[in-house]
């Protein structure tokens, strides 16, 4: 291969697919190293802290895609303390020195601030597509530089980060001459929006195919937008209220026929049965719908919406639609292969009207299943055996029971045999989120059975640090581990210290790892960045100190080629 | 709370920990939001019901194994000091982990001081457990966008008693609109307080009837023109009319 010219070789090479692919030919030999290098056109970097974004755009000069992560995942969830980290600041300004030609950057729970967007919208006179999601830091301001700067813009993307709302003036902000947008999703913007900006927008924008709109849209206005996109192929409504009386109604309905290459349905805010009816002329074309943000809508709304959807592929709802409602999903959805459903009720005592029974008619019923997300009351292991058997294509297989080590509800026994099941029948599972009442028998079916795991979650779950070693040992594809409130400790963390340096990460909160613990395996492996956060709220008085100084609160542990990150709040020791 | 809905354990549990909510009364009232204590959540806690602050606790009765739904929601006690709002115990404070702990060590009788919530018993019908950060997982944009709209509605005091008066039948009724979700819900309420007045309007021949509310200037309006919010908060009287009139 080296008696072939550079072209050539950097040709074969545009045919890998993946990251991984092109990382292990740059090992191959230094002439290689340097093809791939040069021609790399997409970077992802799962944890921005595991190399310095300098070392990045140096390597990698020509990079058009950008890719970065920041907090760890249970940061979602209000588990990682604010001023953690995260930031999106270094990676522009590095990018922005080095790599004029990017064209598109994708971030995932980072701290973006305006200032940061309008560097970035002023650095990249190619820049298409920014992605944002859970993110948080930044203004409308900051869109709106991105908005006036970006000439070529096609994709803006924002995805449930935490906006500040300064005016809506950042959808004027799009010039005149902007006519590329393809892609404009602003759902998460909690403020008004400017009509008229809006639909002036949407009407110079004839390659628009996917729209999601905010709360703030209203039925007019959409019924409007919409006769100016026929080829919209994503939508995600504003709000549906009760104006339905008259010509917003016919309008909308008029309007929504006329999108023949609507796939996919969302957003529907504070949405009123009445609007349902509306939807049925489209139903039998969508491959996507998610009503997980409408509790308004009941069951019987829902069930007579999704039963016209034969062609569904991605279906997320909340758990009001109810075991009943999930039957008739299992019987209309044939082709359905990924569904959420999430609580209505976010107290961990509260109420789900979803059970076993409502996942037992859905694997019976939708046999291509391979990505579910199932928030509910109860389980039990004969269920879980039944979908195991159903349904051995899941890949990502997440299973949150509302209240904390809940046993099997009709026999009080532990789930082990129940998740035994699925990782036993389910050979290509990448990702397993397990809840309920666990010992350390389901850690021993783990690591002995899900051989393609990448990622697990544990809460609330196992005995002892026997539980933990189970998956250490037993797990070879593994690469995030999180945990929490669990009862591993020291010998747990210790036990197999070498794994780490194959794993992007690892998370541990209330269990029972301790500063000793923590040093020694920083002492160990110096390519670890062992974090420690023991941060006291002061807001919380306690009478007795019934915490143990030694122990550690919460524990995150990634590899790293950048060593102690220096950004780290006082909160955090970096051992 | 639906009996059928209850896993059968919870039923067996009940008289065993009879006297452990008793005891542990006092504890529960900072620490659980009465979030938990709506009436439309079927809470699997089968002692917890809404406690208002004048009513005696009810001594629940040993001798039942069962859990009679109609009885339980009928005491409508609310678990709570007199007085507190609906609007304290946000879950939006950040509750840090450690304090929350706390909520859950206290309400178990064998709380050690060790702090280690992992591995210990947990007494799985306390319903400190209300309150668990980051449990269930659920990202926080979701949980902000209910608690939003969720929060708008607690944040009016009381409810909202108007007259609903329907031609022709002999004496009004009171209504609570703010124990609506929407114009559906109402309708369906509204069906069922008029059933006789109604069957008696339609064997006249009369099928059509419609709903007019009078609103804060006197005038009359259809209702279901406005969305919700803004109709709960202009509506001071409801009104059936008859179907000839409403034409």
């Amino acid at each position: 291969m080296t008696y072939f010219p550079e072209e050539v070789v950097e040709h074969i090479f545009s045919f890998l697919p993946s990251h991984s692919d092109r990382n292990t030919v740059s090992l191959v030999c230094k002439v290689w190293y340097e093809i791939e290098r040069l021609s790399r056109r997409s970077v992802f970097v799962g944890n921005c802290y595991a190399v310095r974004p300098e070392q990045v755009v140096r390597r990698f000069p020509n990079v058009r895609a950008l890719t970065v992560k920041g907090k760890p995942h249970f940061a979602d969830f209000n588990l990682v303390p604010p001023d953690w980290g995260g930031y999106a600041g270094p990676w522009i300004e590095a990018a922005a020195r080095s790599c004029v030609g990017l064209e598109e950057l994708r971030m995932k729970r980072m701290v973006v601030s305006d200032e940061s967007l309008e560097l970035l919208a002023r650095s990249f006179p190619r820049f298409k597509a920014l992605v944002l999601i859970s993110c948080e830091g930044f203004s409308t301001e900051g869109l709106a530089d991105i908005a006036s700067h970006c000439k070529h813009l096609r994709e803006l993307d924002l995805q449930e980060n935490d906006v500040e709302d300064r005016g809506p003036r950042w959808l004027s902000s799009f010039p005149d001459s902007c006519t590329s947008l393809v892609s404009l999703n602003f759902a998460c913007i909690k403020g008004e929006v400017d009509s008229a900006s809006l639909e002036r927008l949407v009407a110079k924008s004839p390659n628009l195919r996917s729209l999601r709109l905010n709360r703030a849209v209203s039925v007019d206005t959409l019924s409007k937008i919409l006769l100016r996109t026929p080829n919209l192929e994503d939508l995600g409504t504003g709000n549906l209220t009760e104006e339905f009386q008259t010509e917003s109604y016919l309008r909308l309905t008029n309007a929504l026929e006329k999108c023949k290459m609507l796939r996919s349905l969302s957003g529907f805010w504070d949405a009123s049965p009445a609007c349902v009816p509306f939807i049925y002329p489209l139903c039998h074309q969508l491959t996507g719908l998610n009503l997980s943000y409408t509790p308004t809508l009941e069951y019987s709304d829902l069930t007579k919406m999704i039963s016209r959807c034969v062609k569904l592929q991605r279906l997320w709802v909340l758990d009001c639609i109810s075991d009943k409602g999930l039957q008739v999903v299992a019987s209309s959805c044939k082709d359905l292969q990924e569904l959420r459903v999430f609580p209505s009720d976010f107290y961990v005592a509260g109420y789900s009207a979803v059970t076993e029974e409502g996942l037992v008619a859905i694997s019976s019923g939708c046999r291509k299943l391979t990505s579910l997300l199932y928030f509910c009351h109860q389980m039990t292991n004969e269920a879980l055996l039944t979908i195991a058997k159903n349904c051995p294509n899941f890949i990502r297989f997440r299973l949150c029971i509302l209240e904390p080590r809940k046993p099997d509800a009709t026999t009080n026994q532990p789930l082990d045999e129940g998740f035994g099941a699925i990782v036993r029948e389910c050979k290509g599972l990448r990702r397993l989120s397990i809840s309920g009442l666990l010992t350390d028998k389901v850690f021993m079916y783990i690591g002995k059975y899900a051989k393609q795991l990448e990622m697990l979650s544990i809460a609330f779950a196992g005995d002892s640090d026997e539980g933990m070693m189970h998956i250490m040992n037993g797990c070879k594809n593994l690469r995030k581990l999180e945990i929490r409130d669990s009862p591993f400790g020291d010998g747990a963390l210790l036990g197999n210290v070498a794994k780490y340096e194959t794993m992007r990460s690892l998370w541990m909160s209330s269990c029972n790892v301790t500063l000793k613990g923590c040093e020694i395996l920083a002492s160990k492996m110096p390519m670890l960045n062992v974090e420690i956060m023991n941060e006291l709220d002061g807001s919380c008085e306690m009478e007795e100190n019934s915490v143990d100084p030694s122990r550690v609160e919460k524990l995150y542990v990634y590899r790293t080629t950048a060593g102690a990150r220096d950004d780290a709040p006082n909160f955090v020791k970096i051992l | 709370l639906k009996a059928s809905s209850q896993p059968p354990y919870i039923s067996t549990i009940l008289l065993s920990h009879q006297h452990h909510l008793l005891l542990h009364f006092l504890h529960y009232t900072n620490q659980i939001s009465p979030h938990l204590l709506l009436p439309h959540h079927n809470i699997p806690l089968p002692l917890i019901s809404r406690f208002r602050s004048t009513s005696q606790p009810v001594a629940f009765s040993a001798s039942s194994m069962e859990i009679d739904a109609e009885n339980l929601s009928a005491t409508e006690l609310r678990l709570g000091l007199p007085g507190t709002s609906s609007s304290e115990d946000r879950p939006k404070k950040p509750s840090p982990t450690v304090g929350t702990k706390r909520a859950l060590e206290d309400t178990t009788s064998e709380a050690s001081g060790t702090g280690s919530a992992a591995g210990e018993d947990q007494d799985t019908t306390t319903p400190a457990k209300a309150q668990v950060v980051g449990w269930p997982p659920v990202r926080a944009y979701r949980k902000n966008t209910f608690q939003a709209a969720a929060a708008k509605k607690a944040e009016q005091p009381g409810g909202l008693y108007v007259k609903v008066s329907m031609d022709g039948a002999p004496y009004l009724r009171k209504v609570d609109l703010r124990m609506y979700k929407g114009y559906r819900e109402l309708r369906e309420a509204l069906n069922a307080l008029f059933t006789k007045s109604l069957a008696a309007a339609e064997n006249g021949g009369d099928h059509q009837y419609a709903i007019a509310y009078e609103d804060k200037d006197g005038d009359l309006m259809l209702v279901g023109d406005v969305p919700w919010d803004m109709f709960i908060s202009s509506c001071k009287k409801l009104r059936i009319m008859k179907g000839s009139e409403a034409r």
